[in-house]
């Protein structure tokens, strides 16, 4: 008890000071007018020292685990992660990858067949064009971007499965910071295509968009048995990437199925959205 | 901010908080391995980082409060708004006070990340601002109604002060 105490300079402490004196996050000056002003205030002082006590033992309780033993899985994801590239079932696929910067050329909302670019590029170009038209018009709609939303992923699936004549399945791509949104079934070029929307923090919209229609030129066709045949290696089995203003397209020809990542990310994110992606489509297949 | 190749460092200090924020061990590694993952998911943003912590523990914060929405983590969730339902501790004083893990566990979640950003953390307010996205006084008044309710919760203290009943304490 100090007699020579301040003059009850009384510039009372507010509530929020008090929580700052309690946490050192006053100035000196400051936190010894807190100090003498508490002197005389029994009921307040009880609570900073309450305050105090309780930190304390939040550390004595919490800090032990600073010591402890950092489990394996931890020590993995506390390094940077393989370059996509570097992973073996992706690398065969990246010797492959052709970039096509369709630059301003605009293919992607206009549609594809005037795009100088596309005469020359293969057909899947028509699907990645699909696959961006398809995004720019259902990724601005506010109140129903989807037909069957992520709360009944189960009967998206089923549904979308039924309707596409093989097993589906919806990515989950929570760890790379998008949320599935849900799904809707659109009109491809011979039939029903998939379409899965997903959604990061900030609000921007990526899709996935699978196709299993038969590929192959419209004029020429392939054989059906060429289509159908299991485990033929395709010409076109490789990673592609095209941008367009702000919307970037990474696509692929898996087996039976095309898909398109569509998103108004960079190069880098859709590259490590479109390994995941490959990553668990091929960890389902039997 | 330069690009660390390992974020090594930083994983005992997110354990903690994971920790108590999560309330078990599991969870709370589950909740540390997806910062994790989606920070390195986020790498090419790291140039522009001036506070890695505050980045790491505001992608933690993130991820939790979208495992709460879900419903993933099992908790008592109180909003600001809600009343204290502890009453003073009655006869068996003993059995009604909490122990310091079950009172935070009663915490409001948003108030407990304030609380725990403080305490373990020793960061100050206006990196916890700016760690959870939220305003300076949104901080404060977390802070003043998350220690009251722990007050209230481990020694039976009146939430309003000045109150002059005769309180029991716990001795530990």
């Amino acid at each position: 008890m100090t007699s020579a105490a301040p003059p009850p300079s009384d510039l009372p402490a507010t509530e929020a000071e008090l929580h700052a004196f309690a946490d050192g996050q006053l100035t000196p000056e400051r936190a010894a007018e807190v100090q003498a002003w508490l002197a005389h205030r029994p009921d307040e002082a009880a609570r900073v020292r309450a305050w105090e006590t309780h930190k304390r033992e939040l550390r004595a309780l919490f800090d032990p685990v600073l010591d402890e033993a950092v489990p394996p899985a931890l020590q993995r994801a506390s390094r940077r992660p393989a370059p996509w590239f570097g992973r073996p079932a992706l690398a065969a696929a990246a010797a492959l990858l052709l970039v096509l910067a369709a630059g301003g050329s605009g293919w992607a909302l206009r549609g594809a067949h005037d795009a100088p670019l596309l005469a020359a590029a293969p057909r899947a170009n028509d699907f990645a064009a699909r696959a961006a038209i398809a995004h720019t018009v259902y990724a601005p709609e506010v109140k129903r971007p989807v037909e069957v939303d992520a709360a009944h992923e189960e009967q998206l699936v089923t549904w979308l499965s039924r309707r596409m004549g093989a097993a589906m399945k919806a990515p989950h791509l929570q760890a790379l910071g998008y949320a599935l949104e849900g799904g809707r079934l659109l009109p491809g070029e011979r039939g029903p295509v998939a379409q899965f929307m997903y959604r990061d923090e900030a609000g921007h919209r990526l899709t996935l968009y699978v196709s299993n229609e038969k590929t192959g030129g419209a004029a020429t066709g392939l054989s059906n048995t060429d289509l159908r045949g299991g485990g033929d290696a395709r010409p076109d089995t490789a990673f592609r990437f095209a941008s367009e203003g702000p919307v970037n397209v990474f696509w692929w020809v898996d087996g039976p199925f095309r898909y398109a990542i569509t998103a108004p990310a960079d190069r880098a994110a859709l590259t490590q959205v479109s390994a995941e992606v490959y990553r668990q489509l091929a960890a389902a297949q039997p | 901010m330069s690009m660390p190749d390992d974020l090594t460092p930083w994983v005992p200090r997110l354990r903690r908080y994971a920790r108590a924020l999560a309330g078990n061990r599991d969870d709370a590694d589950d909740l540390v391995q997806d910062t994790l993952e989606r920070a390195w998911s986020r790498a090419a943003l790291w140039r522009n980082v001036a506070d890695m912590r505050a980045w790491l523990f505001g992608i933690m914060h993130n991820l939790h409060v979208d495992a709460l929405r879900r419903g993933r983590l099992a908790v008592v969730a109180l909003d600001d708004d809600t009343p204290d339902a502890v009453a003073p501790p009655p006869q068996a004083a003993r059995a009604a006070v909490l122990d310091l893990q079950a009172a935070l566990e009663r915490l409001a979640p948003e108030q407990r990340e304030v609380l725990l950003l403080v305490a373990l953390e020793d960061m100050a307010y206006a990196d916890i601002a700016h760690t959870l996205g939220i305003p300076l006084g949104t901080v404060m008044s977390r802070l003043s109604r998350g220690r009251e309710r722990l007050r209230l919760l481990l020694d039976g203290a009146p939430s309003v002060p000045g109150g002059d009943a005769v309180r029991l304490k716990v001795v530990k």
